[in-house]
């Protein structure tokens, strides 16, 4: 199996990390880079928990080899904070609209909505729903997760009310 | 005084962690540690032949490859049968590891050990295992011919049968004015959460014991099973549930094959082993649910009211019994749901198939109940030319008639008396909400739409026994802790028993952490299953926080020298009329000590000034700290109630079937957190609609899986879920002192049978099975127009 050295910055950060040719993205950041809320649910590229950007696109990551995402951009969960390291405006929307349940299709989530958001910063409710539409969630019917889409849009960042 | 927390939509520190992505789930623990996989059967029966090892044992990183042959101790013998009934007269349950015939696809056959999960996979690739196909029996019809037997000397292949009787129901039909006979069915589905299941064992050689951290719905019963069947005292086992990502049931199986193997590999090999489940193996592997076939008749009068109901039902069990009777239990004595029937005769025989076992998943058994009660209703409203809504209502039980004793015994062994509820009120209002009554306006204001609109009623017999425990802890920094030996599993257990505790204690439900599924922390307890936490668990830690308060005031008195009675906690301080002290200083006095290691114990030495020296430190009767544990076992299950009404737009040529509304109006007694509560709900009715239109696990005549990953096995996304209306009464549980009832499944009850009640009402067909698929309903047509 070869080996390759390959290069990435997640979350902003450089990391540089030997991995064999066929090492899912997946587990090259949960298990050697330590991103653990890059959550697997399938390996089938069905359940979307696995998502991450890649460049700012949200791909599944349980679909990836990692060499071939050599040099890019990754986000995961951890990177979607604020820049006061608290929760950033897709995450304190998910909690506050009871998006989260048992916090397993969390992250991809987040990451989702928060592509979704940089190309749709004002959705309607459909658009919204269609933002929450490629991770399966299997605890909350789906609704607190498109309300929190919207409040996480609204003009003030979801910062009060 | 602190306003109540009870009640409130508090938000929990859960969600907080799970959102910043800083959640430690099953996978996210054991880093290093060595990798297990499975080698599992293809074929739904076969005879194992032959195991070659030879190829595989050549691959660099593999530790360890064992057969049944290898296994030692408990780990030969058949796991458990948990729930034996005297009805399952012949239970079967498999071995950790198939020995010389397997019975479903996905059984395992043979456990790979290596450095990673990759080389471990390899491995599993390359051993051969030779097998002789034997005949599957698949579905109901195949195990009712009996033509082929899944268990040699299973006659019939029936494990259970069972049979209840509330008066002569037969006679009762037979006497009635009108009589209808129905045949129907539900197919296979399952729980399906977004985490698999997954196990990590480390054992410490240094002390002989062994930690088990587990995906799982029951921590303290699978330390204890596996105590049991390791041969190891109880006190060297220790189960951790991390946080789970869902449960609904298929993780309450316990113990797994995968559960015994992988501490027992831990154990013979000395290092730390690790399983993590894929998507593929979890739906071949694990439980599934619902298939069941159901033969009603039913009498009644010309006003709709039931004379006498008699069912005979089949319940497809899978492979092994490990769950007993439950499903088909449930299903036999919910089946009635709210209505007042004039006699009732239920009997189901349990079948064994070479499927994956069937265990409890969300609602366990209660759809089937409702779909077939509810059907039946239907079929009584079409027949007479009656609202549908209307025959309900004559058959309810009136609020007058609580306590109503249905004359069956409930799955917890109990007689089935439900405590308090006020159906028809709950009727009402799911139709005023849903616009029942102007249905038909609606359809005419739509005309180039094909609508329908559907009802479907049920209870649920939720917060059963034995018992759950709790610790509630206050520390001398005023902080509470509050300990349970239940799992959560997304269920918001941290926020509701926070709200419970913070307001026994007049604390903010912040200022309490509750831990969860940890046998060192907390050893007793059943588990999370049942819609019970609420009820069982929330209960036990209201007791244990009103202990610590009783203390609290007792010790606060005795410092401030007044009586107990003219003292209140708020906001975080035992209160009198004209002055305080923090809870974190009563919490350092409750606790004398020899040694002042800080500022604060300084107070609570026996040397402080105003120690007593003609009284001992510590009462005879006392105990040291604000600490205390309670239990709650309730004399028998609480009742939640609802009534689901479901819109339908379906498409006249493709026979798409979208839902245009859906309202639900509930009562699960006295709500702790209303956000919680419709969380629940809305998942709930998730699930059920998943079970309504789109999930079915579909296997060959040979016994093959069919849908072996989820582009195949259809789960519901935020496209196919609408917006769901929740409307909520509230009539206290009489059984409990906070007066609730469970809400965990009560919103997939009824699901499937207010969408079969809608599409029938849109297309004028009558529907007798679930799930209905678009392609179905397309053919369904074609047949109603031939």
């Amino acid at each position: 199996m070869s080996e390759h050295e390959i290069e990435l910055s997640v979350n902003g950060r450089r990391q540089v990390v030997r991995v064999p040719a066929r090492r899912l993205l997946s587990d090259c950041l949960r298990h050697d880079l330590a991103f653990t809320s890059t959550h697997v649910g399938c390996e089938q590229g069905t359940c979307g928990a696995c998502t991450v950007l890649v460049d700012g696109a949200p791909m599944r990551s349980c679909l990836l080899p990692a060499v071939t995402v050599d040099g890019c951009e990754i986000t995961t969960a951890e990177g979607c904070r604020a820049p006061d390291g608290g929760l950033g405006r897709v995450q304190r929307a998910l909690v506050r609209c009871q998006g989260v349940q048992c916090g397993f299709c969390t992250p991809g989530m987040v990451v989702s909505i928060v592509a979704f958001l940089r190309e749709c910063p004002r959705p309607s409710p459909e658009q919204a729903r269609d933002a929450v539409a490629g991770v399966l969630c299997r605890c909350t019917g789906y609704q607190d997760l498109v309300a929190a889409v919207l409040h996480a849009a609204r003009p003030d960042g979801g910062a009060s009310g | 005084m602190t306003a109540p927390h009870v009640g409130r939509p508090v938000t929990g520190a859960a969600a907080e962690r799970f959102a910043a992505g800083t959640g430690r789930f099953l996978d996210d623990l054991g880093s290093g540690a060595a990798a297990a996989a499975f080698v599992r059967s293809p074929h739904g029966h076969a005879r194992v032949l032959r195991i070659d090892l030879a190829d595989a044992e050549r691959v660099p990183g593999l530790i360890a490859v064992f057969t049944y042959r290898d296994l030692t101790g408990g780990a030969r013998e058949p796991l458990p049968v948990l729930i034996p009934h005297p009805s399952l007269h012949s239970p079967r349950t498999g071995l950790p590891l198939a020995d010389d015939v397997v019975r479903h696809v996905g059984e395992p056959v043979v456990m790979v050990v290596a450095v990673d999960r990759y080389v471990a996979e390899d491995v599993c690739r390359l051993i051969r295992v030779d097998y002789e196909p034997l005949p599957a029996v698949i579905g109901i019809p195949a195990a009712r011919r009996a033509d082929h037997l899944v268990h040699p000397g299973v006659a019939g292949n029936v494990a259970a049968r069972m049979m209840q009787e509330n008066g002569d129901a037969r006679a009762a039909v037979a006497a009635a004015p009108h009589r209808l006979t129905l045949r129907l069915g539900v197919e296979r589905s399952a729980a399906m959460p977004m985490e698999c299941r997954g196990v990590y064992a480390r054992p410490d050689r240094d002390d002989r014991s062994l930690r088990v951290y587990s995906a799982t719905q029951a921590a303290a019963s699978l330390r204890f099973a596996l105590a049991a069947i390791l041969d190891l005292p109880a006190d060297r086992v220790e189960v951790v549930a991390p946080d789970v990502g869902g449960g609904f049931g298929v993780k309450l199986v316990h113990p797994w094959p995968e559960e015994v193997l992988v501490p027992w590999a831990a154990l013979r090999l000395g290092r730390e082993v690790k399983w993590v489940e894929d998507r593929a193996e979890h739906i071949a592997a694990a439980s599934h649910e619902r298939g069941q076939q159901h033969e009603v008749e039913v009498g009644f009068d010309g006003d709709g009211q039931v004379r006498g109901l008699v069912v005979s039902f089949w319940h497809d069990t899978g492979a092994y019994t490990p769950y007993g009777i439950i499903v088909p239990l449930v299903t036999s004595t919910q089946l009635p749901g709210p209505y007042r029937l004039g006699a009732y005769r239920v009997e189901f025989r349990s079948l064994y198939t070479n499927t994956a076992i069937v265990t409890p998943y969300r609602g366990a058994g209660r759809p089937q109940g409702a779909f077939v009660m509810e059907r039946t209703l239907d079929a009584i409203a079409r027949f007479l030319g009656a609202d549908r809504a209307e025959v309900r209502r004559r058959n309810m039980i009136r609020p007058s008639e609580m306590p109503y004793d249905q004359g069956l015994t409930f799955q917890d062994g109990r007689p089935l008396v439900y405590d308090s509820g006020d159906y028809p009120a709950l009727l009402d209002t799911a139709l005023t909400r849903s616009g029942w009554h102007d249905f038909a306006t609606r359809r005419e204001r739509e005309p180039d739409k094909r609508l329908g609109i559907g009802i479907a009623c049920y209870v649920e017999g939720t917060g059963m026994g034995p018992y759950e425990g709790a610790r509630v802890q206050v520390d001398t920094g005023g902080h509470v802790t509050v300990t349970v030996g239940l799992t959560t599993q997304g269920q918001g257990h941290g926020t509701v028993f926070a709200q419970i505790a913070a307001d026994e204690l007049g604390v903010a439900p912040r200022d309490v952490t509750v831990v969860c599924g940890d046998t060192r922390r907390f050893p007793y307890a059943a588990g999370t299953f049942a819609s019970r936490s609420a009820v069982v668990g929330g209960n036990a830690v209201a007791l244990a926080a009103r202990k610590v308060r009783d203390k609290a005031l007792r010790v606060a008195a005795r410092a401030l020298d007044v009586p107990p009675d003219e003292l209140s906690l708020a906001d975080g301080a035992v209160v009198a009329n004209d002055r305080a002290i923090p809870l974190a200083t009563v919490a350092v006095l409750a606790n004398p000590l020899r040694y002042a290691f800080d500022h604060r114990t300084r107070q609570a030495t026996q040397f402080a000034p105003d120690a007593d020296p003609d009284q001992p430190p510590l009462d005879a009767d006392d105990a040291p700290g604000l600490d205390a544990t309670a239990f709650f076992s309730p004399i028998r299950s609480t009742v939640s109630a609802g009534v689901h009404v479901a819109v339908v737009e379906i498409d006249p040529d493709t026979a798409e079937i979208a839902l245009r509304n859906y309202v639900v109006v509930h009562d699960c007694g006295r709500p702790i957190n209303p956000a919680v509560v419709e969380g629940q709900i809305r998942g709930g009715v998730a699930q059920g609609i998943g079970g309504a239109l789109y999930e079915r696990i579909a296997y060959g005549d040979d016994g093959r899986l069919r849908t072996g990953s989820l582009a195949d096995l259809l789960l519901p996304t935020a496209h196919d879920v609408p917006e769901i209306t929740i409307d909520h009464l509230v009539t206290p549980s009489p059984l409990n002192p906070l007066g609730v009832k469970g809400v965990g499944e009560g919103g997939v009850v009824p699901v499937m049978a207010a969408i079969a009640s809608a599409v029938e009402d849109a297309e004028g067909i009558v529907l007798d099975r679930m799930p209905i698929t678009p392609a179905e309903l397309w053919e369904l047509r074609q047949k109603h127009r031939g």
